[in-house]
């Protein structure tokens, strides 16, 4: 559990506008964020919304430029979203799109690339005969699977899950956490895991890390920081759910 | 006030489904706040827009009786209806800047069941107007009533949207998923006007949710919808404590608590 996957140290995020109406005023979207993430571990982000979770998430991925140093220990973390219909190609079939990334980077041959993902859809509890089907002909549960088997498929050792249940009904949400917990207890995973959902993120998270206004408030193991929250901000959450 | 009598929904154009709602039966008291749960495809939403008079009647067949204080509204001629749907239901839905008129000023939008329905003079309606932005709580209400819809936060269109549904004081206020799309403290701050307004103006609430912690928080009795029945109806907390049917079990099962810690 000592092993770091990821060190984030002092990043601060700005978007810069461009062009007629720029403003040189405009606050940082995150600020001054710190953080270590272990092999293993689950931790979770909560904040509502516009609190800077998503740029935080960018700047990890790398998509946003960012001050401050972001260390990852490992190769090409990927990403789990909310909505893996926008990310699904509908022209495509569920196999194609999740040897997709193994093409890309020209990898295996296509024998070993089909048996790659075969396996894939089995471990995510789809199975072989949804190769052959198409995003539309899935029900959002099915397509949050598709969605994972895309971003596992890559072998990385870090996920950036960001909502990845909040779309879907109460019971598929249930059994779409049994499935995360599942792979990463089997794949030795690391998830930087991003909800509003205080109650999600109890039920899955080691640790917890609170944003309002583009910082990190509070940091604490999950229990601790739900049986005594120390931030005003962090108590009226609680309260609220 | 309300009675759903054995109400069946079929949609024309949709081969494959047909019937979505099976003929269900709901009973609401006046002032009473009710809640109706279930999952995407339950039926809950089709059940709400047929009270509310919304279904496009091109595209779909209901049978049954929908008695609003002893009139059938599947019976009602259009005007007739015209005047229950809007002033003595109120409709307050889950993206209220959808339901909002981007280039209205949100006053006018408020006032909009007035001038519709009254003859009261512009005057009136604007206090009217001015006193209920001020009852669901905003801000400096002359200055919001100027203001277009964009240049209020999400919590605040939702409070406007509330306001133009109440404000004819309808008897009952539909209310589908309306605080699903806010961030929970302010949900919290819109299950608490939605409790205090019912308590003030006596406005029953049909409050359509697949959040069963927020029904839990707001409403005295809620039914169950599954597959287009309704599985299970009572007083909300003997549901959450003892459910009867199976699938009422397996969601309450399924709700995230703190007791259900996985790791």
């Amino acid at each position: 559990m000592d092993e770091l996957i990821l060190q984030v140290n002092n990043v601060s995020v700005s978007y810069q506008d461009r062009g007629l109406f720029r403003r040189s005023d405009r606050p940082p979207t995150v600020k001054d964020v710190s953080f270590d993430l272990h092999r293993g571990e689950i931790l979770g982000l909560v904040g509502e919304s516009g609190c800077g979770k998503s740029t935080l998430s960018k700047a990890i991925l790398g998509m946003l430029p960012y001050q401050g140093e972001i260390v990852h220990f490992s190769k090409r973390p990927q990403m789990v979203f909310q909505d893996p219909y926008g990310s699904l190609n509908p022209a495509k079939t569920v196999g194609w799109i999740v040897e997709e990334p193994l093409r890309a980077f020209g990898k295996y041959d296509a024998r070993e690339r089909k048996r790659r993902v075969l396996d894939m859809l089995e471990r995510v509890g789809l199975g072989a005969a949804y190769a052959d089907r198409r995003p539309r002909e899935l029900s959002g549960g099915q397509r949050q699977r598709v969605g994972i088997a895309v971003a596992l498929i890559q072998r990385p050792r870090l996920i950036i899950a960001d909502e990845p249940v909040s779309a879907l009904d109460v019971t598929i949400q249930a059994r779409i956490l049994d499935l995360l917990l599942e792979l990463q207890r089997d794949l030795e995973l690391s998830y930087l895991f991003i909800s509003h959902d205080l109650n999600v993120i109890y039920q899955i998270c080691d640790r917890v890390m609170v944003m309002q206004g583009g910082r990190i408030i509070e940091t604490g193991p999950v229990e601790a920081v739900f049986e005594h929250p120390r931030e005003e901000y962090t108590k009226k959450l609680l309260a609220a759910i | 006030m309300l009675d759903i009598e054995d109400l069946r929904v079929s949609f024309i154009d949709r081969e494959d489904t047909g019937e979505v709602v099976h003929g269900i039966s709901l009973h609401m008291d006046p002032g009473e706040r009710l809640g109706l749960v279930g999952e995407s495809g339950s039926g809950k939403s089709v059940t709400a827009l047929t009270v509310a008079g919304l279904l496009k009647r091109s595209r779909s067949t209901v049978s049954g009786r929908v008695l609003f204080q002893g009139r059938d509204l599947l019976q009602c001629p259009r005007d007739e209806l015209r005047k229950i749907q809007g002033r003595e239901i109120g409709m307050v839905f889950q993206e209220p800047m959808t339901s909002l008129d981007p280039l209205m000023r949100v006053g006018r939008q408020v006032e909009e069941v007035l001038r519709i329905h009254t003859q009261l003079p512009a005057a009136q309606r604007r206090r009217q107007a001015l006193e209920m932005l001020e009852r669901v709580g905003l801000p400096e209400p002359t200055v919001c009533y100027e203001k277009y819809p964009h240049q209020l936060s999400g919590g605040q269109r939702q409070r406007a949207m509330i306001a133009a549904a109440l404000i004819g004081h309808p008897a009952l206020l539909l209310a589908d998923e309306p605080t699903t799309a806010l961030d929970v403290t302010v949900q919290a701050q819109i299950l608490e006007l939605l409790k205090a307004l019912n308590r003030d103006m006596g406005v029953g609430i049909l409050f359509i949710s697949h959040d069963l912690n927020v029904v839990r928080k707001l409403c005295t009795r809620v039914a169950v919808m599954h597959n287009g029945y309704i599985v299970e109806t009572g007083p909300t907390e003997d549901v959450f404590r003892q459910p009867k049917e199976e699938y009422t079990r397996q969601l309450i099962a399924a709700i995230p608590t703190r007791e259900k810690r996985k790791r």
